[in-house]
């Protein structure tokens, strides 16, 4: 894959928190245009990626590029002003604002970043919640609404002021079955009209399998495959098998490492 | 021997690090109220927003500022009373009654009760707001958060508290007043005049305002940011509560010192 390809770029990146290294020297291409599945056992620090690709955590050492901007090095106004640009982020708990409704929850990135007239935001905002099937939910509190449509008013939200890149966040956690499906079609749908790059995070195999282009497995602190899904199920290597159909126990251990069982069990009690 | 050294020197490493910690977390501090400074004006819709806080923190503490500095007058007319009838002065009640109100008890009263009621609050908001991603989704928006969440509250607890203070003062005056004059039957004229002929507009009045100017800023900077800078768990958001009223309070009363030394001129 050539460099223009790639809308977020990684080089050579280390993460540690406190003596835990969760990346060690990755390197990884997210194709434009595209939806790029992050999968891996839970604790393998996938959130902890789309935070170093949003800058809110920085590397200890290597490059991550946006859309051709070295994210760590960027300073705070630069940072706010290409996340302003170019990032959209949907969180697992849909992050909206409690003191806002619906309408103004939608419409805050909006008011902030332009200096539209009401009318025009009005319009916007409609627009916006339309897309996610929620226009008859404006007048609603965040308090009011279920899991699965708060997520979706989070994700008008997102959308409002038309990012190049999406990044979800666990979006399929906790939803029953129908507002799963809902959400699994808005990501696609909204991936191929607006042209996005996504960016999805997430442990739901088949969810990710039946949208994603390309599905990135992570364990470790390595990448361990990078692939479309259809050859990832069928990879020959056991650990990518292992994940993808979901056996207990394999390369990946079922065990916190921990020290021998039964030196443990009689260890003396001080 | 050697055990009891290695732990003193335990001790003395811990100590250290004690010092370490409670340095940087004033430093974090510092470049927090610095950055959440409006260097370049609040805009409109900053003042809409400060409107909604001076309201959220100021008005909806009235309640308990009104009644608790009716409740202090009195209790001052009451006892002031007692201790001036034995000199026979009991006409000197105004003035005493109002001078304790606007030097001290107006401000640092206020400023107690205002970080329980106000400051728990905000502590508790912003830690709710980072807990449930909020603040991460206003950053990943674009949006700094000093400035949209925290440079109003502080604004508002700065414009709010001396207001607050002169409110308990008056009502704690008139507390005074009516334990003075309708139950212990003070002369009214004494009590207003003599209150009137005794305090000084700068030396009272504006004193006790820049105090509750200080202890307005400096409660409403340690309640956001305890906030800010709680964990993002229930168990961090009430220990970062109760770190709240605790250090609030009593950098009210250490800081009262200070200022009174100052004001006084003995220092």
């Amino acid at each position: 894959m050539s460099n223009e390809e790639a809308f977020v770029s990684i080089r050579g990146m280390s993460f540690s928190r406190g003596n835990r290294l969760i990346y060690n020297d990755i390197d990884l291409d997210i194709p434009r245009g595209k939806v790029t599945a992050i999968m891996g056992p839970s604790g393998t620090g996938k959130t902890t990626l789309l935070r170093l690709i949003g800058g809110q955590l920085l590397p200890d050492k290597g490059t991550i590029k946006v859309d051709g901007h070295n994210v760590p090095t960027l300073k705070r106004a630069q940072l706010f002003e290409l996340r302003k640009q170019s990032m959209g982020m949907l969180f697992q708990s849909g992050a909206l604002f409690t003191d806002l409704s619906v309408f103004d929850n939608v419409a805050f990135p909006i008011r902030v970043h332009t200096d539209l007239p009401e009318s025009m935001i009005r319009d916007l905002v409609l627009m916006k919640l339309e897309a996610v099937g929620l226009r008859g939910a404006r007048r609603l509190m965040p308090a009011e609404l279920s899991g699965g449509m708060a997520r979706r008013v989070a994700l008008a939200r997102t959308i409002a002021l038309d990012p190049e890149m999406m990044l979800y966040d666990e979006p399929f956690t906790g939803l029953d079955p129908i507002s799963l499906s809902v959400t699994v079609k808005l990501i696609k749908s909204l991936n191929d009209a607006l042209g996005l790059t996504s960016i999805l995070v997430t442990h739901d195999v088949e969810e990710a399998c039946s949208i994603a282009d390309y599905v990135c497995l992570l364990s470790d602190g390595k990448v361990i495959g990078f692939d479309s899904p259809e050859n990832l199920i069928n990879s020959g290597s056991e650990q990518v098998r292992q994940f993808m159909q979901g056996k207990p126990d394999g390369p990946v251990p079922f065990h916190f490492p921990a020290d021998d069982f039964s030196a443990d069990l009689f260890k003396r009690v001080k | 021997m050697e055990g009891i050294i290695d732990k003193l020197l335990n001790q003395i490493q811990k100590l250290g690090q004690f010092g370490l910690e409670r340095l940087q977390a004033l430093g974090r501090a510092g470049v927090f109220l610095f950055a959440s400074i409006p260097w370049g004006g609040p805009g409109s819709a900053g003042f809409k927003d400060l409107i909604k806080q001076i309201y959220s923190i100021g008005v909806r503490s009235l309640s308990i500022i009104l009644v608790a500095g009716f409740f202090v007058g009195m209790v001052l007319g009451l006892q002031g009373y007692t201790i001036l009838s034995d000199f026979g002065s009991e006409a000197a009640l105004g003035t005493m009654v109002s001078l304790t109100l606007l030097r001290e008890l107006g401000p640092v009263v206020t400023a107690l009760l205002f970080a329980g009621r106000a400051g728990s609050a905000l502590t508790a908001e912003i830690g709710l707001m980072k807990a449930t991603e909020q603040i991460s989704a206003m950053e990943m928006m674009g949006v700094d958060p000093l400035k949209r969440i925290i440079t109003p509250r502080l604004w508002a607890g700065f414009i709010a508290m001396p207001i607050l203070a002169l409110l308990f003062s008056l009502v704690g005056i008139w507390g005074g007043a009516y334990v003075g004059i309708n139950m212990l039957g003070v002369d009214e004229g004494a009590y207003w005049g003599n209150m009137q002929a005794s305090v000084e507009f700068y030396d009272d009045v504006i004193k006790g305002l820049i105090k509750s100017l200080v202890f307005g800023l400096v409660v409403t900077w340690i309640a956001v940011y305890q906030g800010f800078d709680s964990m993002p768990t229930s168990e961090g958001i009430s220990k970062a509560t109760t770190q709240t009223v605790v250090v609030a309070s009593l950098a009210v009363l250490g800081l009262d010192f200070v200022l009174t030394a100052i004001m006084l001129g003995s220092i």
